[in-house]
């Protein structure tokens, strides 16, 4: 067991993953009991699959101890500083989709821009006395977006779940969280910024720089990508 | 009192600390954790990026100190008689770039005069001290006044709610030149405000069937924001000609005398700028005053618009010109605008400036090693 591959454990993101390794050939299965969280890869040896949930498939992949690992692109972004010296993206896996976005409430029909979210933040400074409140778990990637598009006078509080009712219930302004449909932002009276998409995010094959790439983890590798047919 | 030096960096702190003594100050000794609720309100959330935050299981969220300004005037409102001179030195924390070797803490050595009523005299009281402690390194002095800045921008021919968006964001450059395109009708207007507007000027209830007033935000507040921008759109765009001497100002980089001269001519179309280009003329002659070679300052009309400390007046930093992959050695400048945030609307002219001793010892050494 040479090259350690990382893949998410549990439900619809595990199964795309299996079928997606399946569909180039690579079939994957689960080893034990359901609660083992192990796996094999059947007729290559020397890849070792390990099952993990998929928000610490970032961590493991930074820190190199798995030399590949499939998790979505959002939270590589938000967990890794400066990502692309520690991985590399290799593959968008075309399943998983989901956009981070900065969405409002849908009355306020006087804000569909950055551009406006930062002149009603400045506004509600002043009326209200504290920073407009944005929440969201995705601390990072919304504090790096906003500042680039020179939003002031917000400020981040912590949403672990259920983002889309805090404004409902009173603990925020807006939020920037992750939607497919928009069909739960809608339901909660949000409305995404035309401007307001931070990342889109969808499930990808990464590979750690900083593990160890002995030789046999390396031909390993090269073997890999010429089965699921990508570049090395 | 001075600690006693057993290595070079103490050696090197303790004869700043001195010349500061001599200056007057008195040494104070300021807290490394700091509520961070207080530094949010102040920076903002980029203070995030850059503080480190710890917890307190009864004081809530904390932030190692990123600065001593907050401390300082902290601790002046507390108990401080004006004028005031205050010294300190100890550790900052500031989270670097990721990739970055520049160390994530470092000592400071600083002085700040807070209450004096002749800012000139002040500013040049600063400059002459730090400029003194580094006199033997040969460092290149910059400096500028965001004072001009904000003066061009309140003499703009246009509405208070446009000079009072670019005021709040002479600090992000980028964003301001964007909204001066669009005031400047450089830039169109987004479609959907322009639709907007429209419809509003039409007389139609823009907020019938929009879904219900959710969080803190009224619809009287979306209501007045909405007549803001319809009344933002007739105004007329800022002329070419007077977005150019904005540009010519940004610009402006020559050494003092002649930046001074520069700037007495732009004051001649930008009549708004002339008191605060009567204060650098102040400025350099307290400089002059108390020796320091103005002739060799380099003026630059855009300094300090993207530090995070919030100077709003003079600004300036003294830099190794051999060593351009060395951050500033000294910095400082005019804060007067921070105490009124921090002092609950209680403002007190304050100047100040802080050394980064390792730096200029590590500048010193070769120099002594040189000498036979």
């Amino acid at each position: 067991m040479t090259l350690r591959l990382a893949l998410p454990s549990k439900g619809r993101l595990m199964e795309k993953t299996f079928e997606w390794f399946a569909e180039r050939g690579v079939r994957l299965e689960r080893t034990g009991s359901e609660r083992q969280y192990a796996a094999r890869a059947e007729g290559i040896e020397g890849l070792q699959p390990v099952l993990m949930s998929a928000s610490e498939i970032p961590r493991e992949l930074a820190a190199g101890r798995v030399h590949l690992g499939v998790t979505g692109s959002d939270l590589v972004r938000e967990q890794i500083p400066d990502w692309e010296r520690k991985v590399e993206a290799l593959v968008p896996m075309g399943f998983g989709h989901a956009d981070l976005v900065i969405a409002v409430p849908e009355f306020w029909v006087d804000v569909d821009t950055l551009d406006d979210l930062d002149a009603v933040a400045a506004a509600f400074r002043a009326r209200h006395g504290h920073r407009l409140r944005i929440a969201t778990k995705y601390h990072r990637l919304v504090r790096e977006f906003l500042r680039a598009h020179g939003v002031a006078d917000y400020r981040l509080v912590d949403s672990q779940g259920a983002t889309e009712g805090t404004v409902r219930h009173g603990t925020a302004e807006a939020i920037a969280d992750i939607t497919s449909t928009g069909e739960t932002l809608r339901a909660n009276h949000l409305k995404v910024l035309s401007d307001g998409t931070v990342h889109r995010s969808q499930a990808t094959l990464f590979r750690s720089r900083m593990a160890a790439w002995d030789e046999a983890a390396s031909a390993e590798y090269r073997a890999l990508c010429e089965r699921l047919g990508i570049d090395p | 009192m001075i600690p006693l030096a057993d290595r070079p960096l103490d050696a090197e702190i303790a004869r700043i600390l001195r010349l500061f003594d001599e200056a007057g100050a008195v040494l104070v000794d300021l807290p490394v954790l700091l509520p961070a609720e207080r530094l949010l309100d102040l920076y903002g959330e980029d203070i995030r990026a850059r503080a480190y935050t710890t917890r307190d299981p009864e004081a809530g969220e904390l932030m190692l100190r990123p600065d001593f300004t907050v401390p300082v005037v902290d601790r002046h409102m507390a108990s401080g008689a004006e004028p005031a001179r205050y010294s300190y030195a100890g550790k900052v924390f500031r989270v670097q770039e990721p990739g970055s070797n520049r160390p994530p803490e470092y000592d400071q050595v600083g002085f700040e005069l807070l209450g004096a009523d002749d800012p000139a005299a002040a500013d040049a009281e600063v400059f002459a001290l730090i400029a003194r402690a580094l006199a033997h390194l040969g460092l290149r002095a910059a400096m500028g006044d965001m004072a001009l800045l904000r003066a061009a921008v309140t003499g703009l021919k246009t509405s208070a709610p446009r000079k009072a968006a670019l005021l709040r964001h002479l600090w992000r450059p980028r964003r301001f030149r964007a909204l001066l395109d669009r005031y400047g009708g450089v830039t169109p207007v987004p479609p959907a405000r322009a639709a907007l507007v429209a419809a509003a000027r039409e007389g139609r209830d823009l907020l019938k069937g929009a879904g219900p007033a959710i969080g803190l935000r009224t619809r009287e507040e979306v209501r007045e924001r909405i007549a803001a921008l319809v009344a933002d759109a007739e105004e007329p765009p800022i002329s070419e000609g007077e977005r150019a001497l904005l540009d010519e100002l940004l610009g402006l980089k020559a050494k003092a005398p002649a930046a001074l001269t520069r700037l007495r001519d732009l004051a001649v179309d930008m009549a708004a700028i002339e008191p605060a280009v009567n204060a650098v003329a102040r400025r350099l002659e307290a400089l002059a005053a108390r020796g320091v070679d103005v002739e060799a300052l380099d003026f630059e009309g855009s300094y300090g618009r993207t530090s995070l400390e919030y100077y709003d007046g003079f600004v300036f930093g003294f830099y190794a010109e051999a060593r351009p992959d060395l951050p500033p050695v000294a910095t400082g400048g005019r804060y007067d605008a921070l105490t009124r945030a921090l002092g609950g609307g209680r403002a007190i002219p304050a100047v100040g400036g802080v050394i980064r001793p390792a730096l200029s010892l590590a500048l010193a050494e070769p120099q002594r090693e040189a000498r036979p």
